[in-house]
């Protein structure tokens, strides 16, 4: 892209073309899918997630979709990934 | 040794039955004795975009059931002369294209064919399944937009587990990415995935790129295969493709955008 195109963007403010957009989306959403289908993840995961849930909501109040229990696999290793989105300020507790 | 190539994608109205039909011919004019069978049960069309649609008697569930020879359903093309379409059935259930009886038929196929192309219907239900099982390669048809390009993702997952190379543990099937209706003018502009952006997502090597065009209209209108028509890109894609699917060595065309200049659009060009 020429640096003209990129001062017209500019003043035409923001919008980032559509096709990178679309690649972007669906970077996301199959890697989202992928890790479903290879890890074939185990049973417990759901579980683990639930409960993993129910002992931070003892201490902080998030939101159930701002917790992501992920299984990978890198190389030899299986590795547990959890993934906790604190809310911004309300942090109860300590 | 025989081939089974799937042509497959997921979503429904990419290509599938177009590339089958350009695919099958392609490996025909090639000297391969080739026969493209139609999976879509209840829903075929295959013999339409061949042009063969007044000539079917038999389909592949009268074979499988045993009603008639595998011979007496094949109808042999009118353009080649090693090119042979086994049709779907129109009226009958989908669940009698067993598994088992899929297998039957291929293996008789094989002992007298070199190329067989498995053209499957959309989605990954039963039929779908049966196309691709007894896969040796496959087509995996997609164009540049979001919907495509995610079943296409979802159909190489079946392939990797589901297929019979990969329960029996076998080498896996070779898969081979199609991208079509492809513009490269909106891709230029933004507005379209580009090969590379596909290729790198869906991580597959690619076999070619189909512009998109007007005349594959024109060759469904008439029933020949887009493969065939004269001073036509997508005509000059399809050889690209059979050719490298054959093993040649050839660049790929059809994937940037130009912009045509005057003296070309008063003295030149198409």
């Amino acid at each position: 892209m020429s640096l003209i195109d990129n001062l017209l963007d500019y003043l035409r403010g923001d919008n980032k073309k559509t096709a990178v957009v679309a690649k972007e989306r669906l970077q996301i959403i199959l890697a989202h899918e992928r890790a479903g289908r290879n890890a074939s993840s185990p049973d417990y995961l759901p579980a683990l997630q639930e409960e993993l849930l129910a002992v931070i909501a003892k201490y902080i109040h998030v939101e159930r979709d701002m917790i992501k229990v992920q299984l990978e696999k890198h190389g030899e290793y299986d590795v547990l990934e959890l993934n906790i989105m604190l809310p911004e300020d309300k942090r109860a507790g300590g | 040794m025989p081939k089974v190539i799937v042509v497959t994608s997921g979503k429904g109205g990419v290509g599938k039955t177009t590339t089958s039909a350009s695919f099958a011919t392609g490996l025909a004019l090639r000297g391969n004795k080739t026969v493209v069978i139609d999976f879509d049960v209840g829903l075929r069309n295959l013999d339409l975009i061949m042009g063969c649609e007044r000539r079917v008697v038999y389909d592949i569930i009268n074979v499988i059931n045993g009603e008639v020879a595998l011979k007496q359903a094949l109808i042999k093309d009118k353009h080649c002369d090693n090119l042979y379409v086994l049709p779907a059935s129109q009226t009958r259930d989908k669940d009698a294209l067993n598994l088992d009886g899929v297998g039957r038929i291929l293996d008789e196929l094989k002992e007298s064919f070199d190329c067989i192309v498995c053209d499957s219907p959309a989605g990954i239900e039963h039929g779908a399944f049966s196309a691709m099982y007894y896969a040796d390669e496959a087509l995996v048809v997609t164009n540049p937009e979001v919907s495509s390009v995610r079943d296409s993702d979802r159909i190489l997952g079946i392939l990797a587990a589901k297929s019979k190379r990969a329960v029996e543990g076998l080498e896996p099937v070779r898969e081979h990415l199609l991208v079509t209706r492809y513009d490269p003018k909106r891709v230029a502009a933004g507005e379209m995935l580009s090969v590379d952006d596909i290729q790198e997502i869906l991580r597959i090597p690619l076999i070619g790129v189909i512009p998109e065009s007007e005349s594959v209209l024109q060759a469904s209108n008439s029933g020949t295969p887009a493969i065939h028509l004269d001073k036509s890109d997508v005509a000059e894609a399809y050889r690209d493709v059979v050719a490298r699917f054959m093993g040649d060595e050839v660049p790929m065309r059809f994937t940037t955008y130009e912009k045509v200049g005057l003296l070309k659009r008063l003295f030149g060009g198409r």
